[in-house]
Formats: C-alpha cells, sequence, structure tokens
C-alpha cells in the first residue's frame, strides 16, 4: 500500500510544504475571530434567558418593537442601493472617457475614507434648519426653514447613505465599466449602433455580473447602517434600523443571546437579498463575462 | 485611452443627458465639500447661529477640545491601535498571501471563502458575535481586544491586494536565486522583499486609512480608555448639547486632517478605485 516516496514528497506533490504553511496564522485568526465568534453566536441565539430553544426569534417576530425593523431597515437601504446604482452607472459611463478622471475618483474618495460619523456631523450643520443647504433653498424661494426637515428623519438617514454610498456604488461600476474591452464598442458603433442601442446589447450583458455584486455589496453596506440612524436619524422611531436594535439588546440590556439572535436575522436577510439578485442575474446572463477585459 | 471616442452622433437629447449627468455630479461635489466646509467654518466660529457666516473668528476651540475630549490620550491610543494593527497584518497577511499565490494545496477554495467573507459582510453584523465572545474572554473593553477586532478585515484586505502582487513576480526569479545557492531567508532579503514592497506599502497604507476610519468594530469593542478617534467623536456628536458644537467641530477637524494626511500619501502609490474594491487587483 505504503508507497517508496516518503511523506514529504507526496504531501508537497499535492501543495503541501513548508510555503503553503504561511497560511496557517491568516487562518487561525480568521477562524478564531470571525468564524468562532459566528457559530457561537448562533448558538448562543438559541439559548435565550427563558431557556427554551427558540425564545429569542419568537421574541424577536412577536415584537413589532423588533421586527418592524427589519422592514424600517428595509425601507432605507433597498431605496437607496437603487438610488445610487441608477445614478452611478451613467456617470460612471462619462468618468471612463474623462481626461481628469483620478481628480474626480479622488474627490468622490472622500466622503468614504472621512467614514460616516464624520459626515453625520457636517450633515447635521449643513443640511440642518439653519444650514447652507436649507438656507440657499430658502433664498431661491423653495421652502422655509420651518417647512424643511432633512435632519434627524428618515431623510436625514437616506441623504448621509447617498453622500457615503454614493461614490462608493460608483467606483465599484467604474471599475467594472472601464473594465470593458472598448473594442467593442467601437465595433458596435462602426457598425451604426446608437449609445442607447450600444448600452443595451454590448455594455448591460457584459457589466451584469459586475453590477450585480455592486447592488449587493452596496445593499448590505446600506443594510448595516448604524452611526448616521443615530445620529442623524430618529433611533427611537421612523429610522429604527435592525442594527439599533442588535445594539440596544448587547449593550444596554446585556442580553448577549438576543442581540446574537438579532445579528444572525440581520446576516440572514442580507443573505435572502443577495441570494435573490445573484440568482436573478443568471436569468438574463447571456454568455460568459471573460468577454469583457480583466 | 480617452482619445478614441465612438463616433459623435450627438444630437440635441444627448447632449442633454450629458449635460444633466454633470450637473448631477456637480451637485453631489458642491454638497459634499459644503458638509466639509460647514464642520471647517464651524470649528472657527466664535458665535454661529441664524446666518450665513459666523459672528468671527476663533482658534480658541481647538484648544478646548483638546482638553474636554482627551484628545491627547484618545490620539495616543488610535495610533497604537492603527499602528498594531497595520504591522500584524503585513506580518501575517502578506505570507499567507504568498502561499496562496504560490501553491495549490486541497481545500484551498475553502480558505479563500474564509478570506473572502470578512470583506463582503458588513462589521456591524459580524462585530456583534465578535464583540460577545471578546467580552466573555477578558478582552473586551481592552486595547488588545480592539486591535484583535480591526484584524478581522484587515488581514484578509492584506492578502487580497497582495495574491494579484506576488503572482506577477516570475517564479523563475526565485528558482535562479535557489539555484545560485540562496537560503529562504536570503531568498526573502535580496529577492521577495524588494520585488514585494511596492504591493506591501499599497496595500498597509490602505489598511492605515481604513482602520483609522473604522467606526463599527471599534464601537463594539472599545472600553472608556481604549477609544479611537471616530469613536470619541461618534460619542461626542451623541451627546451634543452637553458640549459647545464648535468644539465636537474642531474635534471632527482634527479626525478629518489625521485622515486626510493619509489619504494623500496613500493616494500616491494606489489608485483611488482600490480604497472600495475590497481587494480586487488592479486594472492597469
Amino acid at each position: 500500500m505504503r508507497s517508496g516516496v516518503p511523506l514529504k514528497a507526496r504531501l508537497a506533490a499535492r501543495g503541501l510544504d513548508g510555503v503553503t504553511l504561511l497560511v496557517i496564522p491568516a487562518l487561525v485568526l480568521l477562524v478564531g475571530l470571525f468564524l468562532y465568534p459566528f457559530f457561537y453566536g448562533l448558538v448562543l441565539s438559541f439559548m435565550p434567558k427563558d431557556g427554551t430553544l427558540l425564545g429569542n426569534y419568537r421574541k424577536f417576530f412577536s415584537d413589532p418593537f423588533l421586527y418592524e425593523t427589519i422592514q424600517t431597515t428595509l425601507a432605507i437601504a433597498l431605496p437607496v442601493t437603487i438610488v445610487n446604482l441608477v445614478a452611478a452607472l451613467p456617470v460612471a459611463f462619462r468618468v471612463r472617457r474623462l481626461q481628469h478622471q483620478r481628480l474626480v475618483t479622488t474627490i468622490l474618495v472622500l466622503p468614504i475614507t472621512l467614514g460616516t460619523v464624520l459626515v453625520a456631523e457636517g450633515m447635521l450643520n449643513y443640511f440642518g434648519p439653519q444650514g447652507w443647504f436649507v438656507r440657499t433653498l430658502t433664498l431661491l424661494g423653495l421652502g422655509s426653514p420651518s417647512s424643511i426637515r432633512l435632519v434627524h428623519n428618515y431623510w436625514g438617514v437616506f441623504l448621509s447613505l447617498v453622500i457615503t454610498g454614493f461614490p462608493f456604488t460608483f467606483l465599484l461600476t467604474l471599475s467594472y465599466v472601464s473594465g470593458v474591452d472598448t473594442a467593442l464598442e467601437n465595433a458596435a458603433a462602426t457598425l451604426g449602433a446608437r449609445a442607447a442601442a450600444r448600452f443595451r446589447t454590448i455594455f448591460l450583458p457584459l457589466l451584469a455580473p459586475g453590477l450585480a455584486i455592486t447592488f449587493c455589496l452596496s445593499f448590505v453596506q446600506a443594510y448595516s447602517v448604524f452611526p448616521s440612524a443615530v445620529l442623524l436619524g430618529a433611533p427611537a422611531g421612523p429610522t429604527r434600523v435592525i442594527s439599533i436594535a442588535a445594539y440596544e439588546a448587547a449593550f444596554e440590556q446585556y442580553d448577549y443571546s438576543l442581540a446574537s439572535a438579532i445579528a444572525m436575522i440581520m446576516a440572514a436577510t442580507q443573505l435572502v437579498i443577495v441570494v435573490a439578485v445573484l440568482m436573478s442575474r443568471s436569468l438574463f446572463y447571456r454568455g460568459p463575462a471573460a468577454g469583457a477585459k480583466g | 485611452m480617452s482619445a478614441k471616442s465612438a463616433p459623435r452622433l450627438r444630437d440635441l437629447s444627448s447632449r442633454l443627458w450629458i449635460a444633466a449627468i454633470w450637473t448631477l455630479l456637480g451637485f453631489f461635489v458642491v454638497n459634499l465639500f459644503g458638509i466639509i466646509g460647514a464642520v471647517v467654518t464651524s470649528s472657527f466660529a466664535t458665535r454661529w447661529l441664524r446666518s450665513w457666516l459666523p459672528n468671527g473668528f476663533t482658534g480658541k476651540w481647538y484648544l478646548d477640545a483638546w482638553d474636554e475630549f482627551q484628545l491627547g490620550d484618545v490620539l495616543t491610543t488610535t495610533f497604537e491601535v492603527v499602528g498594531a494593527v497595520v504591522v500584524i497584518s503585513g506580518l501575517i497577511g502578506v505570507p499567507a498571501a504568498y502561499a496562496m499565490a504560490r501553491r495549490d494545496f486541497p481545500g484551498k477554495s475553502l480558505v479563500m471563502l474564509i478570506f473572502l467573507l470578512p470583506l463582503m459582510a458588513p462589521p456591524i453584523t459580524y462585530g456583534i458575535p465578535l464583540a460577545t465572545v471578546l467580552y466573555q474572554t477578558g478582552a473586551g473593553g481592552t486595547l488588545t481586544g480592539v486591535i484583535l477586532a480591526n484584524l478581522v478585515p484587515t488581514v484578509p484586505f492584506v492578502i487580497l491586494v497582495m495574491i494579484p502582487f506576488v503572482e506577477q513576480i516570475d517564479p523563475r526569479i526565485e528558482q535562479a536565486a535557489r539555484v545560485f545557492g540562496a537560503g529562504t531567508g536570503r531568498l526573502f532579503v535580496h529577492v521577495l522583499a524588494p520585488l514585494l514592497l511596492p504591493g506591501v506599502l499599497a496595500a498597509l497604507l490602505l489598511v492605515l486609512v481604513r482602520t483609522i476610519a473604522m467606526f463599527e468594530l471599534t464601537f463594539l469593542t472599545a472600553g472608556p480608555s481604549s477609544q479611537t478617534l471616530v469613536v470619541a467623536l461618534y460619542y461626542a456628536v451623541f451627546a451634543a448639547g452637553v458640549r459647545a458644537v464648535q468644539s465636537i467641530d474642531a474635534m471632527a477637524v482634527i479626525y478629518m486632517v489625521l485622515t486626510m494626511i493619509w489619504l494623500i500619501i496613500a493616494l500616491r502609490f494606489v489608485n483611488p478605485t482600490q480604497i472600495v474594491s475590497r481587494g480586487k487587483p488592479t486594472r492597469a
């Protein structure tokens, strides 16, 4: 049974040698700090304070203060993601051919780098009742400081997710759009296809996988909104998103079991949307995306 | 690249369409600068209520903020966390990327999946179970806990940025060094390190910028003495009304300057698109 080849050589032939072992520290770290906590949380969520197996989940889905957070979060995250993607696509197509593309991308990377907390602090001032934005609208006769409310409600959270989310969506879209070989488009143009036709028949099929992934990544970001929902929204009411519910359970009621259950529900709802988007993409998938130049 | 455009068949409607797109982008950028400008203006304002501009300008809020928010301590913590995260994710991530790029081993795709998941999942989702585990092991609320939590997205990020970088180095260079008698140590110091340096630098600068701005994970795992600047800023904004708003804005400006310095340095080495692309290879 045993071959004459030493174990070390046999392992090396399968790709296992000293170099492969270099992956172990990273793997241990992520198993310990990512996979283990996740499964620990999953198990913990089935060990609620009342001792029943499904107590937390029953509590979540019977308490409107808890289960309505799913609807509240979706009502913010889905429109924001769609708005960002619909706006990012045409802008990416224009910026793609721009000479000073780097200037635009640098400006747009600012809000992502500064992060939601800083953007929230700036928005409280800028979009506030005495802020420059509302003042400008008032000056233009489009309303009055008392009628325009853009912070501490749904729109505050919505706008903050546009400010940080649009650049994110845009930069991802841009990297996919610039990955499409320009020769394909030029060929279509030579054959007389107009811009709309080129977009529909060349770009859309090639970009569909990328756009689906962009949608998913943008959506999960928006769905897990936390700081701006607290700082710019109405965290007790209209913008009580699911991450606020999870945070309160963990750090205000110290019910880690319930918090884990909410985190699991949060992950599950994200997964449902992501899987739905990726599945629907395969419905209109027409050939290998490898036609796009990587 | 930009010169070869499709034949220009531009009628009125397409011109309107193009103008509309630029207007949209311009409107966004104007508001973005408005938001940043409002913070900076407010941080220097003596008194700013019900007017376009403040009554006067002063720098005293920076001193106030420095004392009130113990910014000296907060900045020290921030540098400790960021420094540790950058060094550790480099030390763990780069060798792992080398192994992932050079070897095919059973279960490699599963390992890859484990590296990809933390980059795809939003921090709040995995941060709550992670914080629970850290608090139960006693690391929650400590500097160690904050550093460990921040490593979860940064190590995979370094790995995914570095894999294509290692792959483009011809393995024959390494074989040649071996033929000439270089051991693993010398191979690393004289061949691999110089070739990998630009990639490592880019990856670690991105880790640095991302860690300074990483709110969720630090927020969930930090205690009162292990807050980084962005978390301290959150608590200040959250408790607005307790302190003068200018003082909070002064702190926000300090945070902004800190982030911007490193962003500008990072942008000398990387493309802005890389900051969002979760370790996707650069498109040259």
